[in-house]
């Protein structure tokens, strides 16, 4: 559904990506892990044509979209949660998920109970000013944001990052429940035990280059993975 | 009531005249900052455009004889309107769309060249000489004795500050209530996540260039009629005005702008009232200066968040 192939970026003079090439199928979880600085924000982001790649292809939906400008690539069944949530802070959590329904107006109520139903948490607090949530809610706000636009494929970026235990599991619980109602899902977790317990398949992505490719299980139990990002 | 006091409610209702205005303008240069970061310096001439467009509009109506002084107001607001409309859209096509990855000191200059670009084509079109017009509407209310200390507050005086309270509330609502509204809340504080959200962020920066010239072009057939006269230059100094009130109220802010807008105006008019008039723009600059040395985030503006 998503094919990256031979995908080049550049931040200036600087090479984030060098090369990368992979794939993500309908109804998959592909997770990407990688070190601190490997690149893993920008693979995403680069799907979403932000920043734009600077030589290779991107194939979504059998469509180049390498070229494609982001607004027109996120309505075409795209949805990010971006590293940092980058939620609207001076607007309610309504008008942040409204944001996130912003171009697509089928279904908007149903898809606004859906969310809510989801992240309960979010419905409590409807009407307050996102800036002054909680870590957590904001992340959950992110993502509800993102599902507004009901995607097809929802692209994670470190979504339990500065949370606790138990609302990380919360969210993962989410991730799958969103796989089980056919949302393939492309995600990058600093969580790297728990991502790929989740995932169906896994990339290791080092200085922006992907080193290896496998299933969630013998990425799992692979020993260099073991020894450079599941602590041993 | 004794005579001091007349005159100085006097003096602050011209100053919430004069303000109003302002604040229509200053609109225009706030929310643009809001949402791209730049000064659009062109817009005082947006301003002065919309002005010659209302008293040509005015112009053509009387010598087809209408005399209904509220629907020639009305017509000659709608065309500056649009008129205005289309020459801020097209700026911002022009002058700043090209430019909007590059440094922020190029699209300043920019801006400045499509100011002096502007100024000088009317310059051209129009003569560099005072246009006159003679005041459609006359009279005011008059409370007090006539004959001795009474406060003097003109009918036009009052379709300038009810015209301006009109389209604030307007902007307010649809800014806090539309769909569209909402997109340039959102985009004002990130962009590039509207972006990743599926919306055009160049057609929310074009809306907030089409509201602020249809602010400006309300403002100028207002303050127009106000004055009688318009020459190219006036948009120069209303525009650093309205600069002014932008920025006294907190750039980027849109009640910051009104009131900006109206603190500049009553402090212009009881500077003039009390002083003399010739000092009155002296105030401006004074005030534009002071504030941008002590208190560069304005009454309501957030602290300065680095734009690119
Ligand atoms: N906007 C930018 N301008 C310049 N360089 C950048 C920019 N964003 C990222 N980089 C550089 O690109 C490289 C990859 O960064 P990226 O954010 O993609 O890493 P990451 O794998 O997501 O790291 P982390 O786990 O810390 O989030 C880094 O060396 C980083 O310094
Ligand atoms: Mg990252």
């Amino acid at each position: 559904m998503l094919a990256l192939e031979k995908v080049h970026t550049h931040y200036g003079p600087i090479e984030a990506l060098k090369g990368v090439s992979l794939n993500v199928e309908k109804g998959e979880i592909v997770t990407l892990i990688g070190a601190n600085g490997a690149g893993k924000s920008t693979l995403l982001m680069t799907v979403c044509g932000d920043p734009r790649a600077s030589s290779g292809t991107i194939t979504w939906k059998n469509e180049d979209i390498t070229q494609t400008e982001t607004a027109k690539i996120m309505r075409s069944g795209l949805a990010v949660v971006p590293e940092g949530r980058r939620v609207f802070s001076a607007m309610t959590v309504e008008e942040n998920l409204a944001m996130g329904g912003f171009f697509n107006n089928t279904n908007y109520d149903e898809r606004m109970e859906h969310v809510l139903e989801l992240f309960p948490r979010l419905k409590e607090r409807f009407s307050q000013r996102a800036g002054t949530m909680s870590g957590g809610e904001q992340q959950m706000l992110a993502i509800g944001r993102a599902l507004m636009s009901n995607p097809e494929l929802l692209i994670l970026d470190e979504p339990s990052l500065g949370l606790a235990p138990i609302i990380i599991n919360q969210i993962f619980e989410i991730i799958e429940m969103l796989r089980g109602e056919g949302t393939t899902i492309f995600l990058v977790e600093q969580n790297a035990n728990q991502a790929l317990r989740l995932a169906d398949r896994g990339y290791v992505l080092e200085h922006g280059k992907i080193v290896l490719e496998d299933t969630g299980q013998n990425l799992l139990v692979n020993e260099d993975v073991r020894k450079a990002y599941l602590g041993g | 009531m004794s005579d001091s006091i007349y005159y100085f409610i006097q003096q602050i209702a011209n100053g919430l005249t004069i303000g109003s205005t302002y604040a229509l303008i200053a609109i225009g240069y706030t929310m643009v900052y809001g949402i791209i970061g730049m000064i659009n310096f062109a817009h005082g001439e947006v301003y002065m455009i919309g002005t010659y467009i209302s008293f040509i509009v005015l112009a053509g109506l009387t010598m087809l004889g209408f005399d209904n002084v509220f629907i020639m107001v009305g017509l000659a607001m709608m065309v500056s309107i649009m008129i205005a409309s289309a020459y801020g859209f097209t700026i911002e096509k022009v002058a700043y769309k090209p430019l909007r990855s590059s440094k922020r000191l190029i699209a300043l200059i920019s801006a400045i060249g499509m100011s002096i670009f502007l100024q000088n084509y009317i310059r051209l079109a129009q003569g560099s000489r005072d246009i006159a017009m003679p005041s459609l509407i006359q009279g005011g209310f008059l409370l007090g004795d006539p004959d001795g200390s009474h406060i003097l507050i003109s009918y036009m005086q009052v379709i300038i500050i009810v015209t301006t309270i009109i389209c604030m509330a307007g902007l307010t609502l649809f800014i806090s209530r539309s769909r569209m509204g909402r997109a340039c809340r959102a985009s004002a504080q990130d962009i590039g996540m509207t972006n990743l959200l599926g919306i055009n962020s160049n057609n929310v920066i074009a809306t907030t260039f089409i509201i602020g010239a249809s602010l400006a072009a309300v403002a100028g057939t207002l303050l127009g009629m106000y004055y009688g006269v318009v020459n190219p230059y006036v948009g120069f100094i209303a525009g650093l005005k309205a600069f002014t009130a932008a920025v006294l109220g907190g750039i980027g802010s849109i009640p910051g702008a009104m009131l900006g807008g109206l603190l500049l105006g009553v402090s212009e008019s009881l500077t003039a009232g009390y002083f003399t008039a010739e000092y009155k723009d002296v105030v401006a600059f004074s005030l534009l200066i002071l504030i941008l040395l002590f208190m560069p985030q304005g009454i309501l503006g957030k602290p300065e968040v680095e734009k690119i």
